[in-house]
């Protein structure tokens, strides 16, 4: 019953989603207001009604309703009651359903918002949400439904789905599979809704941008007003690919957090090009240059949104066989062909119109400084990208099927990055439109030199790989030139209003929230470089096995093995605890845990580390499960990670600049306003 | 005479020592990673030999140290292994057949990027002249960037 009343919803939301679209579209072009009008109430409609879906199922995940086969998948009586609620992301089908919520939740924001100023463009921002919100309820509904129920037919079979087969009768089994004991820890239950919400929060500055073209507009409007529609989504996607880094670094049990996986890399790609769109749009704002290549990004970004949903989702990538047997696979890459190839035709249909407005000035200038940036981020994404596919190229056209990992991705992709660190150091500094190189070198021999001490720093005491040599070289002088920005505003702050060092700091930031929350960010990513560059290149690695009292070392580090204990906990689980003691030089420095935990219901196994973290490393030590787990003998393997803790401090303060980007501001607002009239009044 | 003895058992000395006369060291689990580290399984899906759980997976990491037992070389353990079980094994893709053109093609489009922003660039043309302080000689230090940051910060406050 209940089961019934969530796929109804399901059925009458997508059928608000079409009839949104089409009467928008219908409504714009024979200017019916209220055709658009109605459009408008269809689409607020979807939420409500996918709310109450999706707060079916997770009653129905959380009374155990076994004769569900998604509540059958994912969950089990001895799961406690708060992983039950999470289990509604925890499969195909749940997840598809959740990303559906997303869809509608974010059209909902965005068809409540004041339409006063751009009342032209939401039939058409009507019509793209509500299409890609239908194309996933298509898929909810038609194909992975998780409100279809097991029933056990005559024949001994099982049968999946929403009504009864003839002559079938209903399969109650006693207890389901739960949950994958991988999804079991806190970081992978808000690693997949923080990571959605970045992907469809991307949806909206997409629409804006369809709209704009579709009403042939050649104005920044649509970028204006999804700026921080943008900043948030582009916080959220960040936040989730930290997340799941710090997830698999917590329990994937290889000691490391990025490991070039095809389902990492879907959701990096739409990163790197909304981190490239994000710094496009400052010089489209800036000087009316590049509409038409930031509406390219803006594209790409929507697509690699789906593509990356699409090849974490459909399996396509373990192999080409794989794509045909899972029904969404196909029916995914026809929606990306179909949009992509309609949002070209629409930017061609505009092409002479988004002429720019001005002329580069000068080879040496921020606009330069920002088209290399994106150069570069675009040179990453396509390298990703094609390291991606290739297998499934390779398989398609030799029949033989090649892994492309990290040494590919590494090679590749980081020099690129280097460069990329190295030009974020390099362009705040240079003037819009014509930059001094005079200039441009005063301001930057300090941090020059500093980083070449540093180098000869490093290479005296020992440090002889290259890539690690520039790269915290690169680091340095990034860090520097950003630190100095900060101190000049703040000395020139200080001298015309006289007030203290803090609080013209505070102020300088309060007041300029979008340029000094961007060089907050800049910093948090010169700190997760550190961290990335220590852990990469220096990480050490041991194995080995010892009965109690024998230790293993790594570096200056030995491991000793003390005892295990074994029991059974409440929740479905056999847990080995081992108790390790890490000496430092001889010194005692802690007691760790690592352990391994059995779940009965999923017949799977799960390994814990045991971790020390200090600012300076990580001795990070694991249980080897596959070997014998015993009082008087067990393997482990120990990693020592430098500087690691550095990549997740970065994050944090990723966040925080973020957030300072874009806090609104309203006398800054104000300020935009007046200024963006004197802008175009110059164009004029 | 004496010289053909002496040929001889040089020859056969020389070949003594071939065949393995230095005891092996015995081989650890971080010899095995070394060379599982360079591996993919061949069954499973993305998962590194060095860390995958499975069965099947511990049986070729015993392989593996077998093979270092006798003597073998990484490079020889890694083209056994790509002759067993095919390409995919290896985590560091080939640079012969098709496979080099995973290799080839990132580069070839970042240049070819390059190469038309360059060609962006070249159309530069310096427009009307840029407010004073950007483009005037500089005074000295950075003193007179830190007079235009006042300007600017006294219109805001």
């Amino acid at each position: 019953m209940v089961a019934n009343f969530g796929f109804l919803a399901l059925l009458v939301a997508l059928g608000c989603a079409l009839y949104a679209a089409g009467m928008a579209l219908v409504g714009a072009a024979r200017h019916r207001p209220d055709y658009i009008e109605s459009a408008h109430n269809a689409a607020l409609l979807t939420w409500p009604l996918i709310t109450l879906a999706a707060g079916l199922l997770v009653v129905l995940l959380v009374t155990d309703q076994y004769q569900i086969n998604y509540v059958h998948s994912v969950t089990s009586r001895a799961m406690p009651f708060y992983l039950k609620i999470t289990a509604l992301w925890g499969g195909q089908a749940g997840s598809l359903l959740w990303w559906s919520w997303l869809m509608a939740t974010f059209s909902a924001a965005a068809m409540l918002r004041k339409w006063d100023r751009d009342r032209a463009l939401m039939p058409y921002v009507i019509a793209v949400t509500m299409v890609t919100l239908g194309f996933f309820l298509f898929m909810v509904v038609g194909f992975e439904n998780p409100f279809a129920r097991l029933w056990q037919l005559p024949s001994g079979d099982t049968a999946v789905g929403m009504l009864q087969p003839a002559g079938a009768i209903p399969m109650l089994l006693a207890d389901g599979n739960g949950l994958n004991p991988l999804l079991r820890h806190p970081g992978m239950i808000i690693h997949p809704p923080v990571l959605y919400t970045g992907f469809v929060s991307f949806v909206v500055p997409f629409a804006f941008a369809i709209a704009a073209l579709a009403t042939h507009s050649a104005d920044d409007e649509w970028i204006r007003t999804t700026r921080r529609w943008t900043l948030v989504g582009w916080l959220f996607l960040s936040l989730g690919l930290i997340l799941g880094g710090r997830w698999a670094y917590d329990v994937l049990g290889w000691g490391g957090y990025w490991g070039w996986d095809p389902v990492e890399n879907a959701a990096f790609m739409p990163w790197l090009t909304a981190t490239a769109f994000l710094h496009s749009v400052m010089i489209q704002e800036k000087r009316g240059m590049l509409k038409r290549w930031n509406m390219v990004l803006i594209i790409l970004t929507y697509s690699l949104v789906i593509f990356g949903t699409f090849l974490t989702r459909s399996g396509v990538l373990s192999s080409v066989h794989a794509f045909a047997q899972s029904a969404i696979g196909p029916f995914f890459f026809a929606f990306i062909g179909i949009t992509f190839t309609i949002s070209l035709l629409l930017l061609f249909r505009e092409w002479e119109h988004l002429g720019s407005d001005h002329q580069l000035d000068s080879l040496l200038s921020r606009e330069s400084a920002f088209l290399l940036n994106n150069l570069l981020f675009m040179g990453i994404a396509v390298s990703v990208f094609w390291g991606t596919v290739f297998p499934m190229v390779s398989e398609l056209i030799t029949g033989q099927t090649i892994t492309v990992g990290p040494p590919f991705f590494n090679r590749v992709a980081g020099p690129q990055f280097a460069v990329l660190v190295l030009l974020m150091g390099v362009a705040p500094l240079v003037a819009w439109r014509q930059a001094s190189a005079r200039q441009l070198g005063r301001m930057l021999w300090i941090p020059f030199v500093a980083a070449l001490a540093l180098i000869g720093v490093l290479l005296a005491g020992g440090m002889r790989s290259v890539g690690a040599l520039f790269g915290f070289g690169i680091c340095a002088f990034v860090a520097l030139t950003t630190l100095m920005e900060f101190w000049r505003g703040t000395r020139a702050r200080m001298r015309a209003t006289g007030e203290n060092p803090m609080t013209a700091l505070l102020t300088l930031i309060a007041r300029n929230r979008r340029r000094y929350g961007g060089y907050i960010i800049h910093l948090a990513v010169v700190v997760m470089t550190i961290g990335i560059i220590g852990s990469q290149f220096f990480q050490q690695t041991t194995q080995g096995q010892v009965k109690p009292g024998e230790t293993l070392s790594v570096g200056q580090y030995s491991i000793r093995y003390d005892s295990l204990s074994e029991f059974t906990t409440n929740d479905g689980r056999q847990v080995d605890r081992a108790t390790v003691s890490v000496f430092k030089d001889g010194q005692l420095i802690s007691t760790l845990n690592p352990r391994r935990d059995y779940y009965f219901d999923s017949q799977q196994a799960m390994t814990i580390p045991g971790v020390r973290s200090s600012v300076e490393n990580d001795v990070y030590v694991l249980l080897v499960d596959w070997e014998p787990i015993a009082a008087n003998g067990a393997t482990f393997k120990i990693y020592l990670n430098p500087l690691v803790n550095w990549v997740w401090a970065g994050g944090f303060i990723f966040i925080l600049g973020t957030l300072i980007a874009a806090w609104p501001d309203a006398a800054e607002a104000r300020r935009r306003v007046t200024s963006a009239v004197a802008v175009a009044a110059a164009r004029v | 005479m004496i010289v053909v003895v002496l040929v001889a058992l040089m020859f056969s000395a020389g070949r003594a020592a071939a065949q393995g006369a230095t005891p092996p060291a015995p081989v650890t689990d971080n010899d095995i990673n070394r060379v599982a580290h360079q591996l993919y399984c061949p069954v499973c899906e993305n998962t590194p030999l060095d860390v995958c759980p499975t069965q099947a997976c511990a049986q070729w990491r015993a392989t593996i140290g077998d093979k270092l037992a006798a003597g073998w070389t990484d490079q020889q353990i890694l083209d056994y292994f790509v002759a067993q079980y095919g390409e995919r094994v290896l985590a560091r893709p080939s640079t012969h057949g098709l496979n080099v053109l995973v290799w080839v093609i990132p580069p070839l489009l970042v240049l070819g990027g390059a190469a038309v922003l360059w060609r962006f660039l070249r159309q530069v043309r310096p427009g009307p002249k840029a407010p004073a302080p950007a483009a005037a000689p500089p005074a000295g230090g950075g003193d007179e960037y830190t007079d235009r940051l006042e300007q600017e910060l006294r219109k805001r406050i």
